[in-house]
């Protein structure tokens, strides 16, 4: 099992990270991966409302990649995972940036669908990352979600955010 | 004892420092937080009871009955909106 996280500023390539993570690795027989993009609008900022501007992703250097690192080991505990990739952007984004990217190897489908949602669900509550918004108003940290704690209670975990 | 004590987001930009270093007898993560929110003003607002305000302790997510140790780290942050 391999598996590695980094924090960057800088953006990332899908098809460099999946070769990579393919690459000498027979035993594979899926990938699946998930990149969150930035949005110029939000729950709380329907189409009617001045569009989002940019975004300012801030993050706890040393505990989030522990945290991601032990997201890591549970899914792969949980669906026998080959390898696992997270990039997580920070610092300022803008919208149609690429801000996070998860992608999981194994041997067939089912284990690699899971382990990419559930390593998402985990990450949205549990990993130390705060975004704030500039809108034209001026904007302001981003409210957590609390459909996103019932998302990561669907795989027998409370552990709550909001 | 002494910890370091540090704060994210909307935490850090209320009391104006990321990091701190504290004495304390505190022996747990939330009798440090009431000793910070005893000191008033944007401590005691950003860090009030009833607040959302989420801990760590060793860089790891902690509940306030966990205790403190010397040269431990402690943050204080609102909910995680990563991803």
């Amino acid at each position: 099992m391999s598996a590695s996280v980094s924090i960057q500023t800088e953006d990332f390539n899908l098809a460099d990270e999946v070769a990579a993570l393919r690459r000498a690795d027979k035993r594979v027989g899926a990938v699946c991966a998930f990149i969150g993009t930035v949005r110029d609008r939000n729950a709380d900022r329907d189409a009617a409302t001045a569009p989002i501007e940019s975004m300012e992703l801030e993050h706890y250097p040393g505990m989030t990649e522990k945290a991601i690192e032990a997201m890591i080991d549970e899914a792969q505990r949980r669906f026998g995972t080959y390898g696992v990739r997270v990039i997580h952007r920070v610092g300022l984004l803008q919208p149609l940036d690429q801000i996070v990217m998860v992608a999981v190897t194994s041997a067939h489908r089912g284990e690699s669908f899971k382990a990419c949602e559930f390593l998402m669900d985990y990450l949205k509550t549990q990993a130390p990352f705060w975004k704030k918004e500039r809108t034209p108003e001026g904007g302001g940290w981003v409210d957590a979600r609390v459909s996103d704690d019932a998302a990561l209670a669907r795989w027998g975990i409370d552990k709550r955010n909001t | 004892m002494k910890v370091t004590v540090k704060y994210f987001a909307s935490i850090r930009e209320a009391l104006g420092r990321g990091s701190e270093t504290v004495e304390t007898s505190a022996a747990s993560l939330a009798a440090l937080r009431d000793e910070l929110v005893a000191r008033g003003g944007a401590y005691a607002q950003s860090l009030a009871r009833g607040k959302a305000v989420r801990v760590a302790l060793n860089q790891a997510m902690s509940d306030e009955t966990a205790a403190l140790s010397e040269g431990g780290e402690v943050a204080f942050f609102p909910p995680v909106t990563g991803g």
